[in-house]
């Protein structure tokens, strides 16, 4: 039976990590509007980028080489998580995918390898002596335009020179504010973009300004850059909807805790007047 | 739908505009070119330029700054590294943005001559942009 005085402490305890947790959630939530707009105000470039890309691609042959598909023998992951924890299911659900894809790959054998962005991908791999190519990290909630860039530019380069012959990034897609999809996107071949309805119905080919081979130069690279910088802020969205969630469920928790002590501390505290009452009548009763 | 071009200016900071025109007129890289429905399919790079559409009686002006355009026979799609509307640029802005540029150029050597020559466009085409919805 604990004392109305560790009751007391446990209340008090649980009062100050409520607090704690209330204000993460206010900070979420404060983040998460940020980035929720600047997130959904990226969606419909990159998506018509996408099929910009899938008309172009379909459009006769190229020699573009990040058009062209080659026999795979190098698959590379790239694993999207946070830097900072206390956000629900928001990494474990990314490496638990990651895990599973790369044990799929190596069985079908395919050589592996991985890259990671944010300290929690950098942590798990490094646990399990998985040798990382590449490390992006300290960057997650601060990430800009350049930094998908960087990472662009590395995976291009790393593919153009074949050490690298196909490019999965596996990243959280915001869905809604309560739910986050884990998504599987494939970067590098451009090739097998599936043509998208959009695309129908163009038979005749593109007379290009400048040449068509300029415009794939510039425009193939900078698409891979937003489909990054696009993976990277619906990461992020989700990241703080995802913290904002965890944060209102400790909250809850917390008070549920509280209530269930007060009680707790309440009956102690009343069985301990009734017990005083007690010797006190005992005491009277004695002296008649 | 007949005989009308949907079109769609989508930069990274959103969807800029979305409607049915009847002409378009936009700077390439290599020119100035016209867009009427049924045009062959057509891609070009954008240089910083004026975007100008009609419809109907309505002409409207846009600031394009680089980018792509897709165009199909009923539609023209621009994506842009940034665009705005006429009747939204800070003109006050572009004419100040202009005189830091014109400064910087005359320094000469110690500066980015390219960036400068950028923003200086930039900032005359923005003004141009703005003037040309004032003088209707």
């Amino acid at each position: 039976m604990p004392t109305l005085r560790d009751i007391k402490r446990k209340i008090n305890a649980v009062k100050n990590t409520k607090q704690i947790t209330k204000a993460m959630k206010m900070v979420a939530a404060a983040k998460l509007r940020k980035s929720q707009t600047r997130m959904l105000e990226m969606r419909p470039y990159a998506d018509k980028m996408n099929s910009v890309i899938a008309s172009l691609s379909v459009d006769g042959e190229s020699h573009h080489p990040l058009l062209i598909p080659r026999p795979r023998k190098i698959v590379e992951v790239i694993v999207m998580t946070s830097d900072r924890g206390l956000c629900g299911a928001f990494n474990s659900n990314i490496l638990k995918t990651a895990a599973k894809f790369i044990s799929e790959r190596k069985q079908e054998g395919f050589n592996i390898s991985v890259s990671v962005i944010g300290k929690k991908a950098f942590d798990y791999f490094k646990r399990r002596n998985v040798a990382m190519r590449e490390s992006w990290v300290g960057l997650s909630g601060k990430m800009v335009y350049s930094d998908a860039q960087k990472i662009a530019i590395n995976i291009i380069d790393n593919y153009i020179n074949e050490t690298l012959d196909e490019i999965f990034l596996i990243y959280n897609e915001f869905k809604t504010v309560m739910t986050q999809k884990v998504s599987i996107a494939k970067i590098l071949p451009l090739a097998s973009i599936e043509k998208s309805e959009e695309t129908t119905g163009l038979l005749t080919s593109f007379i290009y300004e400048p040449s068509r081979e300029d415009i794939l130069n510039q425009f193939l690279p900078k698409n891979i850059e937003i489909q990054i910088y696009r993976a990277i802020l619906e990461s992020q969205a989700s990241e703080e909807a995802a913290r904002m969630t965890a944060m209102e469920n400790a909250t809850q928790n917390a008070d549920e805790m509280i209530s269930k002590l007060t009680l707790q501390y309440n009956k102690a505290r009343q069985a301990s007047i009734t017990k005083e009452l007690m010797d006190i009548v005992g005491g009277v009763e004695a002296l008649k | 739908m007949e005989n009308k071009l949907k079109l769609e200016i989508v930069t990274p900071y959103g969807l800029v505009f979305s409607d049915e025109v009847d002409e378009i007129v936009a700077s390439g890289s290599e020119g100035e070119f016209g867009v009427l429905p049924n045009h062959i399919p057509f891609f070009t790079t954008l240089k910083i330029g004026i975007l100008t559409y009609k419809k109907g009686n309505e002409t409207g002006y846009f600031f394009v700054n680089w980018g792509y355009a897709e165009v199909g026979p009923d539609k023209v799609l621009i994506l842009a590294d940034s665009a705005e509307k006429s009747e939204y640029i800070d003109v006050q802005r572009a004419i100040e943005a202009k005189k830091r540029a014109e400064e910087r150029l005359k320094q000469a050597e110690k500066i980015d001559h390219a960036r400068a020559t950028a923003a200086l466009e930039r900032a005359v085409t923005r003004t141009q942009v703005a003037e040309k919805k004032r003088a209707k």
